[in-house]
């Protein structure tokens, strides 16, 4: 940066400086001393470019369309015929003012952070249990990934048919114990604790499985110095164990931040966001606006769409920036 | 230390972007002119995934582009997807030449200048009836003609009923219907099954029993609207519909009836088959209206369509595949396969000839409405997502009929 600033400068110099700049002109290049950066920096781009080309058609573009549809203002003809009149934030005053943006708010926040509690919970108590290695623990913790490889519809189905009011297993099993009925899907108090609980069983491998190899970092030694002082098992969880797992955990809470802000098709399969919106989210809310209806409204869709975009990128950059404080200290 | 210079990050970006947008320019140029392939393919699109090239409807489809000398190119896509594939196709004018579409959709692709009219396409609808023509009329055009129609009656299940000495043909009313529901009830059975789900099949399902009533789609809020929906709340309250209903789709309502534990179940042509598979002994009636006789059912099932092309000669030869797809002998083989009723009165009766099973199912077609007429169009889906929104609530009790009624009533206008 600074030699290529230097360069004008020196072209601009006067030729009476003979020493200097004699020399060029008979080289037949004041470009050659420049050509080694920028030619440099030509096949820098070259080597970007297909990145470049790649993040815009995939990410850019999209981002931009969704951006554009939200600040327009759509009707199904426009879409098709072109020339849908820019309308600011309408779209977004529309989505703030509808009677469904404080529940699906809501929704979205509890059922985000409960089951990233439970998740991380869940999946640092079996990783732990798991550093211990005893017989057959390789082959147990190879069967709590499996929530993690079934295709979504298979295990969204099969949690609604568990949950059914009539007829599904747990209200059977409930009646064994003699407690009554519980409308699992189909009661609006109960159907968003009933997609937080099929969430959190899908999402406790995730959390097992990057905690888990966060733990084999930690070296025994520590352990071991710890025992000698005298320590008892809980100390050395809450003394050694967690503060070392503390990078760790931030990027598997991160990432299942992010997983879970968008989780649509556990939702849509097993509730449709409802009854009467009870178990609506964002992203069934942005579905629901986009595609759902018979007549479908792109650009409150693509605001809600939008909103979640904007919360899941502030706190990647509160990650970034604890992340820099972290290495800057 | 090595850090990236602060500056890069926007230079980036905005390069990203000025390659997106040329991309995007170079995208809808070029497939506005790779519209509909050559002049000799043309596309049709339907809904009927489930049906490969050797199934009859495949083979149909091949022979009436063979006859109309051309070749159709046929993509069959899932009915929730299709609607938005063709705007999509539409908006980058690569629509198909002849595109098969749920009912209530025509009036939305209507409005958005996707399909053209009869009197561009020069369909024919004349021997269409006309409750079956009403879902793709809008401001008095017409934008395709029907293949078939499904439509919702009451499946029963023979041995419960007798066992509760309940006579089906005795269930002509709400009153009869409720008696004989609580009859079975105490008989230590299962009463009714049907789908209240939050999704357009709900309403579908609620519409019987809306109309039956003699409400009207354009007041949400009627005395007689609420009187519907206290009928099926009710059913709940009492035990006579299960719980599950709220969150039943039509498939699952069908399911609940097949392990044979129920006595009614509300569904549609299209289960007939299955009924036949079920493995108990099974009879359909007409859903009752409020005070007697056969409540309007929504019409379901497709149209043929024509979608807008830039070539506006290539009407003539998708007139000619619409024609041949929509001829009295198709039709009845079309419908035969689809397990629907056909829509003129002529294939009808030899549907009815060949299986006088479809009687009720007829009838019932004949007393059916479609659910965009009455000139709502584009109108009913913001009615519909009120409607089931407020049959939810009262199901569920969160609120009572009569104020989610209310509520939808304001939220829908």
């Amino acid at each position: 940066m600074n030699t290529t600033a230097r360069m004008p400068h020196a072209d601009a110099a006067p030729s009476g400086h003979a020493p200097v700049a004699a020399p060029r002109p008979f080289t037949g290049g004041t470009g050659r001393p420049r050509r080694g950066p920028r030619s440099r920096q030509w096949t820098a781009w070259g080597f970007l470019l297909p990145v470049v080309a790649y993040l815009a058609a995939f990410y850019a573009y999209p981002l931009y369309r969704n951006a554009d549809l939200s600040l327009r203002d759509y009707t199904v003809r426009s879409f098709v015929q072109g020339g849908a009149p820019f309308s600011g934030l309408a779209n977004y005053r529309k989505v703030f003012a509808d009677p469904t943006f404080v529940p699906a708010l809501e929704h979205t926040v509890l059922f985000t952070a409960v089951s990233l509690f439970f998740q991380y919970a869940a999946g640092l108590a079996l990783a732990v249990f798991f550093n211990h290695h005893f017989r057959l623990s390789t082959t147990l913790r190879a069967l709590f990934l499996v929530p993690w490889l079934l295709p979504l519809i298979v295990s969204a189905s099969t949690w609604s048919w568990m949950l059914n009011s009539d007829s599904g297993v747990v209200n059977a099993a409930l009646g064994w114990w003699g407690a009554g009925p519980v409308d699992w899907l189909t009661s609006p108090s109960w159907s968003l604790v009933s997609v937080t609980l099929a969430n959190v069983w899908i999402g406790v491998p995730f959390n097992l499985v990057l905690l888990y190899s966060g733990l084999q970092t930690i070296p025994g030694s520590l352990y071991e110095a710890a025992a000698l002082d005298g320590t008892n098992a809980w100390q050395r969880f809450w003394r050694v164990t967690f503060p070392l797992l503390r990078p760790v955990s931030a990027i598997t809470l991160l990432l299942g931040l992010v997983y879970t802000l968008k989780v649509f098709d556990i939702i849509w399969i097993m509730t449709k966001g409802g009854p009467s919106d009870s178990s609506t989210t964002f992203a069934t809310w942005s579905y629901r606006l986009g595609f759902g209806d018979l007549l479908p409204q792109f650009g409150p869709g693509a605001a809600v769409g939008n909103l979640l975009v904007l919360i899941a990128l502030v706190f990647g950059l509160l990650h970034i920036r604890a992340q820099r404080k972290q290495t800057d200290s | 230390m090595i850090r990236a210079p602060r500056w890069r990050i926007p230079v980036a970006s905005l390069a990203a972007l000025a390659v997106a947008s040329s991309l995007a320019a170079c995208g809808s140029s070029a497939s506005s002119t790779g519209s509909s392939g050559s002049a000799g393919t043309y596309t049709l699109w339907d809904p009927y995934p489930q049906f490969d090239g050797a199934s009859p409807w495949g083979r149909l489809v091949d022979g009436c582009g063979a006859r109309a000398g051309v070749k159709i190119k046929r993509t069959g896509f899932d009915t929730s997807d299709l609607t938005s594939k063709a705007l999509l196709a539409a908006q980058q004018a690569d629509a198909p030449d002849v595109l098969v579409l749920d009912n209530p959709v025509v009036s939305t692709l209507a409005e958005a200048g996707v399909l053209t009219t009869t009197d561009e396409n020069r369909i024919n609808t004349s021997r269409v009836e006309p409750n079956l023509l009403a879902a793709g009329r809008i401001g008095g055009k017409t934008y395709g003609t029907p293949i078939g129609v499904n439509t919702l009656a009451l499946f029963y299940n023979k041995k419960i009923l007798r066992s509760a000495g309940v006579d089906p043909a005795s269930v002509k009313s709400w009153a009869a219907l409720t008696a004989a529901l609580a009859k079975v009830r105490a008989a230590g059975k299962k009463g009714i099954t049907f789908s209240a789900i939050g999704t357009e099949e709900g309403s579908f399902q609620f519409l019987p029993w809306f109309w039956g009533a003699g409400a009207r789609l354009t007041d949400l809020s009627s005395q007689r609207a609420v009187s519907a929906v206290t009928l099926w709340s009710d059913w709940l309250k009492k035990g006579y519909a299960p719980n599950s209903v709220i969150n039943n789709s039509q498939t699952t309502s069908w399911q609940e009836f097949a392990t044979g534990a129920y006595a009614f179940a509300e569904n549609g042509t299209w289960e007939l088959a299955n009924a036949r598979k079920a493995g108990f002994d099974y009879g359909t009636l007409a859903i009752p209206a409020a005070s007697g006789g056969t409540a309007p059912a929504p019409t379901g099932g497709e149209f043929v369509t024509v979608p807008v092309q830039k070539d506006t000669g290539r009407y003539t030869t998708s007139d000619k595949i619409v024609t041949c797809l929509t001829s009295a002998k198709n039709l009845l083989a079309t419908d035969t396969a689809l397990s629907y009723v056909a829509p003129t009165k002529s294939v009808q009766a030899q549907q009815v000839g060949a299986d006088p099973e479809l009687t009720v199912w007829v009838r019932a077609a004949r007393a059916a409405r479609g659910r965009t007429g009455d000139n709502l169009g584009t109108a009913y889906p913001k009615i519909s997502k009120q409607l089931w929104g407020a049959v939810q609530a009262a199901l569920t009790g969160a609120k009572s009929p009569k104020d989610a009624l209310a509520a939808a009533q304001s939220a829908a206008k």
